[in-house]
C-alpha cells in the first residue's frame, strides 16, 4: 500500500475518474494555474488541458451554477470551492437548484455534480474563515453530504461521489491535507452510506468525523492508559447516516459520546444523538453526550480559538460523564 | 476646497509609516507572533493614504482583509493595530478579529473583512443609511479588482445607483487576485467600465502617484457630497509581497523582472525624490522621519507583546448585544 496525503489521495481520485469518463471535469478558483489553493489538483492543469481544469474568477454563486446546469445536460462537474466559507455564496445555487432539480422536475432531469474543498477551523484564520459548515448541507433533502477522515477514505468516496447521480457535498478539513495514510494500490471505491469502525473497544463509543475522528483516536489511546477502552467510529457520511453501524457499536458499549467541532445549536451530532435515543434508549446505559464547538464565531486570538474548539480534555471529562466516573 | 494643497510630507510620513509597520509584521509572522491569514499591502500604500486623506475624518471607510494601510491612513493607532495582529485583547478588535478583521468605531472605520466582495453591500448599507438620515457624510469602499466579477458587487453598485447613495467604490486593482491575473478573471479588462452597467461615472487614478489619488479623490468626494450620487474609482496599482504570507512573492504566476520594473514607480521613493527635489524636505528630515517611525513600530511591537490574551469570557461576550 503507498502512504500519502490526504489531498494526494483526493487529488489521485480525480485524476483517475477524469480519465476514465472524459465528461467529468474540475472547475473552482485557482485549481489550474495555481494548481490549486490547497494544492490538492497539483499536475491536472498538465494532463487534463484548460477545458477539463477550469480556473474561475471568484464567482461561487456563478460558476457552481453552470456546474448544475452542465450536470443537468450530461457532463458531470466538481466544483471545488476554495473553502467551504465561501460556499455560502453559492448556497443558492445549491439548496434551490442543485438539491431540488431532480425533485421538481418529477425525476426527468438529475444533478450529478459534486461540491468538494476545505471546511473546518486551521490555525487561527477568525471567525469568516473557521466554519465548519456540515449540519447546513446535511439539512438539506437532496443532497448527499460526506466528511472523509483519512487518505483511504478520501479517495475512496470521492471516486463514489463523482460516480453518484446526485449533487454530493464532499467536506476536507483544511487541516487534514497533509496528514497521511495508507491508501490501497489500484482501482477501489468506498460505498456512500457505510460507517467505519475505527477502533475497537468495549466501554464507550466515540463518534465523530474528519478532523474530529483523528482527534477522538488519540484521545482513545489516553483513555486506554486510564483504564477505558473506546470504540470509536467514523460514520464517513453523515446524509445518509449509517445507523446499522453506529447500533451495534452502541448495543456493545451503552454509552456514547459525539465529538463535532461545529457548533451545538441544530448540529449533526444533535441528529445522531436523537436518533440514538429513539433506536437505542433501552440500551444506553446514561444519555448521550455531546462535544462541540462553543456556540459563537470562532475568534482570533489563541488562548480564544483553542477555547472554542473541542479537546480531548473535553472529551475525556464527556467520556468520564456518560461513565458516572465524575 | 480643491484648491488646497495636498500635505504631502504627512503623506511620505503615512506610506513609510504603513511600510515599516508591515515589514514588522512579517517578520513578527516569520517568528510566529502573528498567525492566520496576513495579507501585506506593501506597494498600494499610495491609494489607502491618498484617498482617506482626501476624506473627512468622519466620512466611512470599509475594506477587504488587506487592511493594515486603510487602518493607518484613517489614524488608528499602531500599537493597537499591532495588537489586534498578535490576537491581544488590547487590539482594535479585541483581539477577535485579527488581520483580517480591523475595526475602530471611533474612527468610523466599519472594517476589513475576509470574504471577496461581501463588504460591498455593506458599505452600501452606510451609504443608504446616511441618505436616510440626510447626512453629509461620504463612504469609502475598498476592494480589489478581484471582487469586480462577483454577484455582490453588481448587485450593490446597482441600488447604489439607482437609489443615489454617497458612496465611492474604490477599486485597488493590482492587477492579481491571489495567482490570477486580471486578464484571466475579468472580461473587461478596463476594469473601471463595469461602472457603465450601472449608469455610474467613473475615473481612472494612478495608485502608484499618491498626489493624482489625493487630487482626483478630492474631486470624487467632495462630488459625492455634494450630487449624491455613487463613483467608481479604479486605482491602478502593484502589490510587490506575495497574496498571503503563505504564497512566494513571485515564482509561480509572475516574474521577478516583473515585480522590480514596477519597483521603479515606487510611491514612496517617487514621492521622497520629488519632495527633496523641490527641497520641501531635507535629507536629514527623511532620516528623522525613518527614525521616529522606526520607534513607533518596535514600540507597537513592545506593547503588543506586553499586552495580555482576551480573557475567557470574551469568547461569548461578545456574540450577542445584552
Ligand atoms: C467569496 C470568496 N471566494 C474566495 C476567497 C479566497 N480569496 C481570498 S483573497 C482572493 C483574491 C482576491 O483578489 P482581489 O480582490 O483582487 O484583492 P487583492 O488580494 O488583490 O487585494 C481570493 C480568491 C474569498 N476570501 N472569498
Amino acid at each position: 500500500m503507498a502512504h500519502i496525503a490526504y489531498r494526494d489521495a483526493l487529488g489521485q481520485a480525480m485524476s483517475e475518474e477524469m480519465r476514465r469518463d472524459d465528461k467529468i471535469f474540475l472547475m473552482g478558483e485557482e485549481v489550474g494555474f495555481y494548481q490549486g489553493a490547497f494544492k490538492v489538483s497539483r499536475g491536472m492543469l498538465e494532463e487534463f488541458g484548460p477545458m477539463r481544469v477550469i480556473d474561475t474568477p471568484i464567482t461561487e454563486a456563478g460558476f457552481t451554477g453552470v456546474g448544475i446546469g452542465a450536470a443537468m445536460v450530461g457532463l458531470r462537474p466538481i466544483i471545488e470551492m476554495m473553502t467551504f466559507n465561501f460556499s455560502i455564496l453559492a448556497m443558492d445555487q445549491i439548496i434551490n437548484n442543485a438539491a431540488k432539480i431532480r425533485s421538481m422536475s418529477g425525476g426527468q432531469f438529475t444533478v450529478p455534480l459534486v461540491v468538494r474543498g476545505p471546511g473546518g477551523s486551521a490555525a487561527r484564520l477568525a471567525a469568516q474563515h473557521s466554519q465548519s459548515l456540515e449540519s447546513l448541507y446535511c439539512h438539506i433533502a437532496g443532497l448527499k453530504v460526506i466528511a472523509p477522515s483519512v487518505p483511504k477514505d478520501a479517495k475512496g468516496l470521492l471516486k463514489s461521489a463523482i460516480r453518484d447521480e446526485n449533487p454530493v457535498i464532499c467536506f476536507e478539513a483544511q487541516a487534514l491535507y497533509g496528514t497521511m495514510g495508507e491508501v490501497p494500490e489500484g482501482e477501489y471505491t468506498i460505498p456512500i452510506g457505510v460507517a467505519d469502525v475505527k477502533r475497537e473497544g468495549k466501554d464507550v463509543t466515540l463518534i465523530a468525523w474528519s478532523k474530529m475522528l483523528l482527534m477522538c483516536l488519540r484521545t482513545a489511546e489516553e483513555l486506554a492508559k486510564q483504564g477505558i477502552d473506546a470504540e470509536v467510529v467514523d460514520p464517513r457520511t453523515l446524509r445518509p447516516l449509517d445507523m446499522e453501524t453506529i447500533l451495534n457499536s452502541v448495543r456493545k458499549t451503552n454509552r456514547v459520546v459525539i465529538v463535532e467541532e461545529a457548533w451545538p445549536y441544530a448540529g449533526v451530532s444533535a441528529e445522531i444523538a436523537d436518533r440514538i435515543t429513539h433506536e437505542a434508549l433501552d440500551i444506553l446505559d446514561a444519555p448521550v453526550e455531546r462535544v462541540t464547538g462553543v456556540d459563537a464565531p470562532i475568534p482570533y486570538a489563541k488562548n480564544l480559538e483553542q477555547a472554542a474548539l473541542p479537546s480531548p480534555e473535553k472529551i475525556i471529562h464527556a467520556v468520564k460523564k456518560v461513565m458516572y466516573l465524575e | 476646497m480643491t484648491s488646497k494643497k495636498p500635505p504631502l510630507i504627512e503623506f511620505l510620513r503615512q506610506m513609510i509609516l504603513v511600510r515599516r509597520f508591515e515589514e514588522k509584521a512579517a517578520e513578527m509572522y516569520a517568528l510566529g507572533k502573528i498567525a492566520g491569514f496576513c495579507h501585506l499591502y506593501i506597494g498600494e500604500e499610495a491609494v489607502a493614504v491618498g484617498a482617506i486623506g482626501a476624506a473627512n475624518p468622519d466620512d466611512y471607510i470599509v475594506t477587504a482583509y488587506r487592511d493594515h494601510g486603510h487602518a493607518l491612513a484613517r489614524g488608528l493607532e499602531p500599537k493597537r493595530v499591532m495588537a489586534e495582529l498578535f490576537g491581544k485583547a488590547t487590539g482594535v478588535s479585541k483581539g477577535m478579529g485579527g488581520s483580517m478583521h480591523l475595526f475602530d468605531a471611533g474612527k468610523n472605520f466599519m472594517g476589513g473583512y475576509a470574504i471577496v466582495g461581501g463588504h460591498i453591500p455593506v458599505a452600501t448599507g452606510i451609504g443608504f443609511a446616511m441618505k436616510y438620515e440626510k447626512k453629509d457624510q461620504v463612504v469609502l469602499c475598498f476592494f480589489g479588482e478581484g471582487s469586480v466579477p462577483s454577484g455582490n458587487f453588481h448587485e450593490a453598485l446597482n441600488l447604489a445607483s439607482l437609489w443615489r447613495l454617497p458612496v465611492v467604490y474604490i477599486c485597488e486593482n493590482n492587477r492579481f487576485g491571489m495567482g490570477t491575473p486580471v486578464e484571466r478573471s475579468s472580461a473587461l479588462y478596463d476594469i473601471a467600465h463595469a461602472a457603465k452597467a450601472h449608469d455610474m461615472p467613473f475615473h481612472h487614478i494612478d495608485g502608484m502617484d499618491v498626489i493624482d489619488v489625493y487630487n482626483q479623490m478630492k474631486k470624487v468626494i467632495e462630488g459625492v457630497r455634494a450630487s449624491k450620487r455613487p463613483i467608481f474609482v479604479e486605482a491602478r496599482t502593484y502589490r510587490y509581497m506575495g497574496h498571503s504570507m503563505s504564497d512566494p512573492a513571485h515564482g509561480h504566476y509572475r516574474t521577478k523582472a516583473e515585480i522590480d520594473e514596477q519597483k521603479k514607480r515606487d510611491p514612496i521613493l517617487t514621492l521622497q525624490q520629488r519632495l527633496l527635489e523641490k527641497k520641501e524636505i531635507t535629507p536629514e528630515e527623511v532620516s528623522k522621519m525613518e527614525r521616529e517611525i522606526q520607534d513607533i513600530v518596535l514600540e507597537s511591537v513592545e506593547f503588543a507583546e506586553k499586552s495580555p490574551e482576551p480573557p475567557l469570557e470574551a469568547l461569548t461576550e461578545y456574540v450577542y448585544s445584552k
